[in-house]
């Protein structure tokens, strides 16, 4: 289960078939994209969101240089279900694998939802806690 | 299906048969899939037939549920091994120190159950993560401040029980420091609350700390004798303002001066801030890994040369901004006789940041929780990449100029001759009070390295040893190593430790071998085979 999980990955990168996003992104996701947006913010973009200063990020970007994928998991349009619980269960590099305490299988099945919506349904990209909080509290 | 050792199949099965009923069938794990999750990711063992595994896990919603597995489990003699969140990324993760374990997953229990505004504290559960605090500090309008460690998705108390540290004030930052009032479930299944929470009704669980008659709080840092459930920390007031200084010397001869009155600065909270020691010539090539120490007059010709400081002292300050301007005065003009002295204000911000300080801080300093800290990892300095991890070597050292000298000189000398890689290379970390810790990271691989790397650290570990530095805290692999070189008195620390665990958990159930102290029936199992 988990090679034939690994090859469908390897394909998935060998295959290059991601676009960027080039278009900005605004607004709420789609209703039924929610949960896995919050899922996504909570356990993906403190490594993976758009800022060079991250982990995921950085790697990411180095990763794909040379070729049109974007370095943010949130831009990407080439995840597939396979892959994403391949990372998600088994990790990668220093990315440990998330458990089913952490992200159940419920948790998942939305976070794939959210990751291979179109980007028009996402809406704005997920923010860091941190910047989160700060604009709760400038609003209030 | 793997076994517990000395479990037979049958045994267990009707133990997690039982564990089911207590949780929920969808609450214990069995499966490959499921457990390859608990493998800890960044083993020196990994994929070796030693690597520590857990042969299932149960994850309790409450302190009943709780109850109930360990019971269940003491019943039947399987051994268990709790877990908070699970991030003790470098020292073991997710995974038990016994192989065959069941880990007793905490994460569900996620519930902050009181923050006290007026007594400054807080009580929560093993499940919450310092991101789940910060979002829940701020939703409520809270004026309190944690400290957090680096990354900040571990769990408030699984850090404070590892003795896990932060960046933020004396007092908080060394995280067990912090702790006022811990609930634990027994070997027998018996709730304990330690303190004033041993006094029902007692409305001051997380005021006074040591409640009557000997203080059990200890009992349960990287200890094996229970399950905590609940624990009360003390937080700061969010303070007026941040600021951060630097105090550079230009000679090899200065360092010695600049720890002593900066220790004595400290100790009279003349600064609350967690001081930093460096030296800018000898990070010039990587700001993460200090280079060898040479002699003085080589180092004072660096010096000379690159227009470097020899060292730094960097004392930071939360306060109002007036008192801490002032305390910063102060600090000054205790280092102005040595000649060359150079001061700088780094930085100052008011809290709460703002969002263009937010991007120029080091958000932990705030008690703002953070990944950004791996970026130093599998793309981070060094000749390293890509690397599958990195495991801590740690250790407490004296807190002098002298003493930060030659830990430098035994480590990089010691690295070298065996040929160990370090990534990271800090030799005085200031988050304990009180103490220097040697902080190193190696990095670890997943291709066939790990065996050279453990001969190497286990050589390390006894030549600090002989020098009287002992690591405060390291992956399980190395635990029994560490434990063993504590060896005043015929090892007395480590045996009264099992007289304490053997009479507290007579079937030895939880965490065997956890820092090194083993139950009478795994006590085979330490790599010593028992002997000492």
């Amino acid at each position: 289960m988990r090679i034939a999980l690994a090859a469908v990955a390897t394909v998935a990168v060998a295959a290059g078939a991601a676009t960027a996003q080039q278009a900005a992104r605004t607004g709420p996701a789609a209703p039924e994209l929610e949960h896995g947006k919050a899922v996504y913010a909570h356990w993906c973009a403190p490594c993976h969101a758009d800022s060079m200063g991250l982990a995921g990020t950085n790697s990411l970007t180095i990763k794909y240089e040379g070729t049109d994928i974007p370095a943010a998991l949130e831009d990407r349009t080439d995840l597939t279900a396979p892959v994403i619980a391949y990372f998600v269960r088994n990790g990668v590099a220093w990315m440990p694998p998330f458990r089913p305490t952490e992200i159940s299988d419920a948790d998942l099945a939305a976070l794939t939802a959210y990751l291979t919506a179109p980007l028009d349904d996402r809406g704005a990209h997920a923010p860091l806690l941190a910047d989160e909080m700060a604009a709760m509290e400038a609003a209030r | 299906m793997t076994t517990p050792p000395g479990i037979d199949a049958g045994t267990f099965a009707d133990g997690l048969s039982a564990m089911r009923s207590a949780v929920g069938d969808e609450w214990v794990f069995d499966q490959p899939a499921d457990l390859n999750t608990y493998r800890d990711f960044y083993s020196v063992l990994w994929g070796e037939p030693e690597e520590k595994l857990a042969s299932a896990a149960v994850a309790p919603a409450s302190v009943e549920e709780v109850q109930a597995v360990v019971r269940i489990a003491n019943e039947r003699h399987i051994p268990i091994y709790p877990i908070s969140t699970g991030r003790n990324l470098g020292y073991g993760g997710s995974a038990p120190v016994l192989s065959g374990s069941v880990v007793v997953d905490l994460k569900r229990m996620d519930r902050v159950l009181e923050v006290n505004e007026d007594n400054c504290s807080a009580l929560v559960e093993p499940g919450v993560s310092f991101f789940d605090m910060y979002r829940h500090l701020r939703e409520s309008g809270s004026k309190l401040m944690m400290s957090v460690p680096d990354p900040g998705w571990g769990s408030l108390v699984g850090n404070a029980l590892d003795s896990g540290g932060g960046y933020t004030v004396s007092g908080y930052r060394g995280h067990f420091e912090a702790v006022c009032g811990i609930e634990a479930v027994m070997a027998d299944g018996e709730v304990l609350r330690t303190g004033m929470g041993a006094l029902p009704g007692s409305e001051t669980w997380q005021q006074y700390r040591m409640g009557i008659g000997p203080c059990l709080d200890g009992l349960f840092r990287q200890s094996s004798l229970g399950v905590v459930t609940k624990m009360g920390f003390w937080m700061f007031p969010t303070p007026e303002a941040w600021l951060s200084a630097s105090v550079s010397v230009m000679r090899f001869e200065d360092l010695d001066e600049l720890v002593r009155i900066a220790n004595e600065l400290e100790y009279g909270n003349l600064f609350n801030g967690m001081p930093g020691f460096s030296s800018p010539v000898l990070t010039q090539d990587n700001p993460i890994a200090m280079a060898m120490v040479p002699e003085p007059e080589v180092m004072n010709r660096m010096v000379a040369e690159s227009g470097r400081p020899a060292w730094s002292f960097a004392p930071n300050f939360y306060g109002p901004e007036r008192v801490i301007r002032e305390q910063w005065a102060y600090v000054k003009s205790r280092f102005e006789h040595i000649p060359g002295v150079q001061f700088a204000e780094t930085n100052f911000v008011r809290l709460p940041l703002s969002p263009e300080d937010m991007e120029r801080v080091h958000k932990p300093r705030f008690g703002i929780p953070s990944l950004e800290i791996f970026s130093v990892g599998s793309r981070g300095y060094g000749d390293f990449n890509p690397s599958d991890g990195h495991i801590w070597f740690s250790a407490v050292i004296p807190r002098s100029g002298q003493g930060m000298i030659e830990a430098n000189r035994v480590m990089r000398s010691e690295c070298e001759r065996l040929g160990l890689d370090l990534f990271m290379f800090a030799p005085a970390v200031t988050c304990w009070t009180r103490s220097f810790v040697l902080f190193a990271a190696v990095p670890v691989y997943k291709d066939g390295r790990n065996a050279h790397l453990r001969d190497a650290v286990r050589e390390i570990i006894r030549t600090c040893a002989d020098h009287g530095w002992g690591e405060y805290r390291c992956p399980p692999a190395f635990m029994d190593d560490v434990m063993d070189v504590y060896a005043f008195g015929d090892h007395k620390l480590r045996r009264v430790n099992e007289s304490i665990k053997d009479a507290l958990d007579p079937n030895g159930i939880i965490s065997a071998g956890r820092y090194g102290v083993w139950p009478e029936r795994f006590r085979h199992l330490r790599r010593d085979g028992g002997a000492a």
